[in-house]
This record gives C-alpha cells, sequence and structure tokens, in this order.
C-alpha cells in the first residue's frame, strides 16, 4: 500500500466546502481523506510532501485543449501537449477533435487512449465530433463515441452551422447527458478577419471580427438548447454581449455553461498593434470592456469555468504574414500564471472560486468524478505556490511550438507539483 | 541648368526612425521634416528633373508583393534622380510562389547588400514585420488598407503647395484652417489613413465621407468629423480628395450598385459648383472616371492629379534620403560634394 502524505499547505475544496491548512492522504492512488478523517494515522506515510505556504486544490482539469495528434504532429503530440498540461498544473485535459482525421469513431478514441497510456502523463479524456468527419451534414455515431468513451461532443474550430443539426446534437446527446461543447461564429460575419471588429481594426485596415459573430451563434444555441432540454457549453467567450446572453439564459434555467480563457480575461485588441501574429487567435482579443465582461462573469458565476484553448502552431506557420498565419494561442503552460495575476492578486476572485473554475466544475461538466478531494476520488492534485513570481520563457515550455504572446512576462503563481492518481508526475526544478 | 540651390546645411542628416512604416506613429514635427525634405529635393533637382546623386553606390530594392505601376514606377524613378541602383523583386517572379515566406525573402535580399527594402503588400503590418527583421531601412509601399505614408505625404504636399500660405496661425507650411474631406471608400482605403494621420498632425480638420458601409461612425472617437451625405460637405470643404472604390478587396458590395453609388458620391460638375471656387481636387490614382468621379472634373483647373505625381517623386527622393542617406559613411560629404559639383 503506497501512501503519500501532503503536509500542512492550504487544501482547497470547494466541492466540499473546505478551505483550511491542513494535510491530505492519498494511498494507492486514491485520496483517503483531507486531515485526520477516518482515524488515519497520518504521521507514517511513503512518501511525504511538504506543502507549507502552498495551496492544495484538487488537480485542474483543462477542458478545451488542441492536442493536434493525429495528424499534426508538427505542432504538438499527445505526449508533448499533455506534459505541457502537466507543467501547467492540470492533471487532466479534455481533447478538442478538430485533428487530421477528425476523432467521430470509437477506433479515433481509442487511438486517443492508447497514446496517452503510453505517454503515461495526465489523464487525457476525448471530445468526439458532434458531425460525423465535422463537416456539420449529419450527427456522428454520438452513442457509439460514449460507449468508447468520449466525455463531450464538439465540432470546434468551425461552428455547427446548420440549425436544424445543432438541434438534433441537442436532442441526442441529452438521452447521454452529454453536453455539446459550441463554438459560437456567424462566418459569413467574420469572413477573412484576423481580429476584433473596433477602433484598433479600423485604424489598422485590418478585416474585423464583430463581436456579433460570437452573439448571434449564442443566442441561437441558446435558443436550441432551451427548446430541447439539451445541455450547451459555450466556448471560450468573448464578448460581452456574450456574457451577458448567458447570464439571462442562466437565470431563466436554460442548461448552459460556459467557459473563458486566459488570454480574453488578460489582453485587448490594442495588442494587435505591433501585428504579431501571436496575438491571432479565433476568438480574437476584445475590448477593454470585454475583458472586464468576462471577469465579471467569472465573478458572478455566469462563465463557469477557464479553459485554455491551447492551440499550438509550428513556429514557421506563425512566421507569415498576419492574414495567412493560423489562429491559436499556447495555454496550458501559462494558465495558472495568469488567472492569478489577473483575477486573485487584484482581489477579483477568491482562490476557493479560481479552484472551482479551474478543477471543480471542468469536471462537474465533463461527468468526471474528478475535480474533488473527497475521499475514494483520484488522487489527482495539484500544489500551486500562490505568491512564486515567475518569468515566461518559451524555450522552456513543454509543448512543441512556441506561439505564446507571454514569452518574456512575469507571472505570479505556479504550479510546483503535479499529482496524477497518486504519483507525482510533475515537480517545478525536478 | 544644373541646380544650385542645394544647401547641404539644409539638408536632414537625421531621421530617428531609419524606415517609413506608417505616418500614425509619426510627431508633427517629423511630418514637416519629411515634407520639408521633399521640398528641398524637389528645389534642388530643378522640380524633380534633374539628378542629384547623393545616394550613388546604394541600392534600393523594390519587393512589391502586390500589383502596382505608378508606386512602383514613383520609387524607381526617385531612386534613379538620387543616383542609386533599383532592383525589382515581385513576387511572382520570386520564389514565394515556392513556399518562401517573404520574411526569408526579405532577409535574402539584405544579404545581397541592399539599402532600403521598398515593400508592397497585401496584409496590413507587412513592413512592419519585415523592420523588425531586416538591419535595412524599410519603406512602406502600401500595406493592404493599411497606410501608405508615401501617398499621404506626396497628397499633402500638393495640397501645402497650394494652400500653406491660407493656413491661418501655427507654424509656416501647417494646415490650420484647412478643411479637407476624404471621399469614398475609406473602409478599404490606405490612402485615407496616411492623409488622415498627416493633416490632422498638422492641424486640418478631415471629413471622412461616404456610406456606412464604408465609412464607420467608429472614426468619430479619434475626433474626426464622418458624413454620409457629400452635398451637405462639399461647401465647407478647401480640398477634396476622391479615393478609390477598392472592388477588390470587398467580401461584399457595400452598396446596391455603381450607379447608386456615383448618383450619391461622385463628384460631378454640379456638385462643383456649390463648393468654394477654388476648390482643390486630389485622387490618388487610378480613379474609376465616372464613379468617383466624372471625367469633366477629373480634368478640370482645380485638379491636382498631375502634381500629385510629380510631388510623388520628390516625397520618395525625401524619404530615401532619410532613410538611406544619413546612415552612408561620409554622407554629409557626399551632398556638400555633389553641391559643390552641380554648382
Amino acid at each position: 500500500m503506497a501512501t503519500l502524505l501532503i503536509r500542512g499547505g492550504r487544501v482547497i475544496d470547494p466541492a466540499q466546502g473546505i478551505d483550511r491548512v491542513d494535510d491530505v492522504l492519498v494511498r494507492d492512488g486514491l485520496i483517503v481523506s483531507v486531515g485526520h478523517a477516518g482515524g488515519q494515522p497520518l504521521g507514517r506515510a511513503d512518501e511525504t510532501i511538504d506543502a507549507a505556504g502552498l495551496v492544495v486544490a484538487p488537480g485542474l482539469i483543462d477542458m478545451h485543449v488542441h492536442l493536434r495528434e493525429p495528424g499534426r504532429e508538427e505542432d504538438e503530440t499527445i505526449e508533448t501537449g499533455t506534459r505541457a498540461a502537466l507543467a501547467g498544473g492540470f492533471t487532466s485535459v479534455a481533447c478538442i477533435p478538430n485533428t487530421e482525421p477528425p476523432i467521430d469513431t470509437q477506433a479515433a478514441v481509442e487511438f486517443i487512449h492508447q497514446k496517452a497510456a503510453r505517454a503515461d502523463t495526465c489523464n487525457v479524456f476525448v471530445v468526439a465530433c458532434v458531425s460525423r468527419g465535422r463537416e456539420g451534414k449529419e450527427l456522428a455515431e454520438i452513442g457509439q463515441l460514449v460507449e468508447a468513451g468520449a466525455v463531450a461532443f464538439s465540432d470546434d474550430g468551425a461552428p455547427v452551422y446548420d440549425a436544424e443539426l445543432m438541434r438534433r446534437a441537442f436532442e441526442y446527446c441529452r438521452m447521454f447527458d452529454k453536453p455539446v461543447l459550441a463554438h459560437e461564429e456567424v462566418l459569413e460575419l467574420s469572413r477573412g478577419g484576423v481580429m476584433h471588429e473596433g477602433l484598433v481594426s479600423l485604424v489598422l485596415g485590418l478585416t474585423g471580427m464583430p463581436a456579433a459573430a460570437e452573439e448571434v451563434l449564442i443566442g441561437r444555441d441558446i435558443a436550441l438548447s432551451e427548446v430541447t432540454g439539451g445541455r450547451l457549453h459555450a466556448m471560450h467567450v468573448s464578448t460581452a454581449g456574450g456574457v451577458a446572453l448567458i447570464r439571462e439564459a442562466k437565470r431563466r434555467g436554460v442548461r448552459v455553461t460556459a467557459e473563458a480563457c486566459p488570454h480574453h480575461f488578460t489582453l485587448t485588441d490594442e495588442c494587435l498593434r505591433g501585428f504579431d501574429s501571436n496575438f491571432k487567435m479565433s476568438p480574437p482579443l476584445r475590448t477593454a470592456a470585454d475583458v472586464e465582461a468576462i471577469v465579471a462573469g467569472l465573478v458572478d458565476g455566469t462563465i463557469d469555468c477557464i479553459a485554455t484553448d491551447h492551440a499550438p502552431h509550428a513556429r514557421e506557420k506563425k512566421m507569415l504574414e498576419l492574414d495567412r498565419a493560423p489562429f491559436g494561442i499556447l495555454g496550458l503552460e501559462t494558465a495558472v500564471g495568469l488567472a492569478v495575476t489577473r483575477l486573485i492578486v487584484p482581489g477579483r476572485l477568491g482562490w476557493p472560486r479560481l479552484v472551482e473554475a479551474m478543477s471543480t466544475l471542468p469536471a462537474r461538466i465533463l461527468g468526471l468524478n474528478r475535480g474533488t478531494l473527497r475521499g475514494g476520488a483520484a488522487a489527482d492534485i495539484t500544489l500551486i505556490d500562490p505568491n512564486l513570481s515567475w518569468r515566461v520563457d518559451v524555450r522552456e515550455f513543454r509543448s512543441k511550438s512556441v506561439n505564446s504572446p507571454f514569452d518574456g512576462w512575469t507571472l505570479q503563481g505556479r504550479a510546483v507539483a503535479t499529482i496524477v492518481g497518486g504519483r507525482v508526475k510533475y515537480r517545478l526544478g525536478g | 541648368m544644373p541646380s544650385a540651390t542645394f544647401d547641404q546645411q539644409a539638408v536632414p542628416a537625421e531621421w530617428p526612425h531609419r524606415h517609413l512604416l506608417d505616418l500614425e506613429r509619426l510627431t508633427a514635427a517629423e511630418v514637416r521634416l519629411l515634407l520639408d525634405t521633399a521640398s528641398l529635393f524637389k528645389e534642388a533637382t530643378d522640380g524633380c528633373r534633374r539628378k542629384l546623386a547623393v545616394l550613388a553606390g546604394s541600392t534600393i530594392v523594390n519587393l512589391f508583393f502586390e500589383n502596382s505601376t505608378r508606386t512602383k514606377t514613383s520609387f524607381a524613378l526617385a531612386a534613379r534622380r538620387l543616383g542609386a541602383d533599383v532592383v525589382d523583386f515581385s513576387a511572382s517572379s520570386s520564389s514565394l510562389s515556392k513556399g518562401e515566406s517573404f520574411i526569408d525573402t526579405a532577409k535574402n535580399l539584405e544579404a545581397m547588400g541592399v539599402d532600403a527594402v521598398v515593400v508592397r503588400h497585401a496584409t496590413p503590418g507587412t513592413p512592419h514585420l519585415l523592420a523588425q527583421h531586416l538591419g535595412v531601412g524599410v519603406i512602406n509601399a502600401g500595406d493592404g488598407p493599411h497606410e501608405h505614408p508615401t501617398q499621404g505625404l506626396l497628397d499633402i504636399f500638393s495640397i501645402r503647395e497650394r494652400l500653406g500660405h491660407l493656413a491661418g496661425g501655427g507654424r509656416p507650411g501647417d494646415l490650420a484652417g484647412i478643411t479637407v474631406g476624404l471621399v469614398g471608400d475609406i473602409a478599404h482605403s490606405r490612402t485615407a489613413r496616411s492623409n488622415l494621420w498627416g493633416l490632422v498632425k498638422l492641424g486640418a480638420k478631415v471629413i471622412l465621407c461616404g456610406p456606412p458601409t464604408l465609412v464607420s461612425d467608429r472614426w468619430r472617437e479619434l475626433g474626426v468629423e464622418v458624413s454620409h451625405d457629400l452635398d451637405a460637405i462639399v461647401p465647407r470643404c478647401d480640398v477634396l480628395n476622391l479615393l478609390r472604390i477598392q472592388f477588390e478587396r470587398q467580401n461584399t458590395r457595400p452598396f446596391p450598385s455603381v450607379r447608386e453609388y456615383a448618383h450619391l458620391y461622385a463628384m460631378t460638375r454640379e456638385r462643383l459648383k456649390r463648393a468654394k471656387k477654388d476648390l482643390l481636387i486630389l485622387a490618388p490614382g487610378p480613379i474609376n472616371r465616372g464613379v468617383e468621379v466624372t471625367a469633366d472634373v477629373a480634368d478640370c483647373p482645380q485638379s491636382l492629379i498631375l502634381d500629385q505625381v510629380t510631388n510623388g517623386l520628390a516625397v520618395r527622393m525625401g524619404v530615401l534620403w532619410l532613410t538611406c542617406g544619413p546612415r552612408r559613411a561620409g554622407a554629409a560629404e557626399r551632398v556638400s560634394a555633389v553641391a559643390a559639383r552641380t554648382a
């Protein structure tokens, strides 16, 4: 019986309402307890970690990660992407199926699971396609994909454009209680766009992607979710209007959840003034007012969780003219630092809410028996130094790509140990 | 007779930026410096007709990723007037069609020892990226709908030549009190943006005019007047700059028909009657006669369209000098020597 004792950290588990300095005991890959519950002698363990001064949280879960494998291994692989996840403090990721080929068959789901098992890094949960071939024409074999282990469905990278197909997806997924993760973008409105449509795009002469492109489709999908009872999860919400729509829908009791990305609560469209393609992503960086609305949405729970939309692109692909460079930004290795720096340090979010947004709620949305330190749960635990100030250096990234505009930034807060199934899989400097 | 009026003391030998990427990020003093330098070169070359070989031994590359006739020719001619060698490099003849990135292409040119790269590209910001990657001067000859600084400068140069004496207050050569209407496809016009910044910095009042699909009300956030009614603004303007409809840059047509556009926004003889007597008309060319402007107005005495072409040479000589000249060893002596020789 292998035991691990994490001593004296600030243990935060929103699922149990815990926020206190205490110990956590792990045995055989499962949580035994927080504190002395069950009369366990906590003093004798095979391994002890001193967590004084650290936050001890249920393992962080990023429910929106592009691992690129199969098909674009030059950008990222399941191994490199999950190593990046561990370094960022994530014990689980959900990978998005816009690969080549797309993940729309049991065999493809199985491939991901096997590759992840071979990498032996963090947990990888598979999001499978809503539509066969991600073509937006007919439903993928959702029931069989659920049997293979798919935890949610998404055609992300693109919206499900056909409103009737989206309606069917909501109805059909309801019988498995799986959410549809929706990329909300009216393509005609954002066509040719490289950045948010606003004063900055006007001045720079760059084609804009209006906020309405996101808001119109969020509105449609809320209506479809409401009429079907299906579960909508709005991905990477970036606009104040989108937040308002979701807030209102939740108030009415619509089954909608939402995520926001660290770059959308950190950066604005002003960043594009340097024409650096590392600031090009979809949805684009919006205005300061949108950033404030995203933060407010995180504070009041309209935005349930933080997900990175980790989107690696090989260096040569980003070294192109702004309109030819692909959309996407790395997220895994800077998410904790950005969340602490942008949300905790200024006092916008408390630690329990941040842990909820990065662990408890992603687990709940995806139906995972994780995101908690309850006895019997998988021993996925992240240790965070909330005061550690560090400089982002893309050369140290585990990710295969370096498309992060945060290179050189100084951030506060960093995962110092990532424990998956009771095993320490990452240690800062280790 | 060769010009004897070239005063080396007056030629600026300092240009803090090395490049000329846009007018937005320049100060008013820097815009004046560019215009004043152009004036010096125009005088010294007897109205841009003579050579003044102050850049002898320099090599300028015309790196055009987008088609151009007049701008490329104007830069080439300006460079030759200054004695520089000019190499043309167009995307169709380069390895870009073989998949090479534009940065690699430009680095190759740099390795060949050129002194400045004149770049035109369909994507905003491409000259700025080149400037970050190259150790030589980069001159923006038009980056998509973003900026076309030498076009903006030559338009302003032309206005200043005719109206500079009217401008009230401020420094000589400034444009305070002058009202300039920029009419047409503002959304897709790099010329409009460069004009806007340059004019505003020199104190002119700018009115942007066109349908809301081409002239965003958002421009007002910069303190610029926006109008969708050409008839209402014509009587107030001292200058109208008629910008081409850039059909090639539009996803969907921003107005129902060319006929309707011309009805609402073409500068016609009728509209000219309601204008100030000495209204100046500019058009950056190429113009769509019958769309932005009728043929009779384009050719009327108030049209500066051909002045603009000549002044384009003066502006580009000035810009080439500032971006290449002062950095060359012994540049000041060379100017002095040439001035002495031509005296």
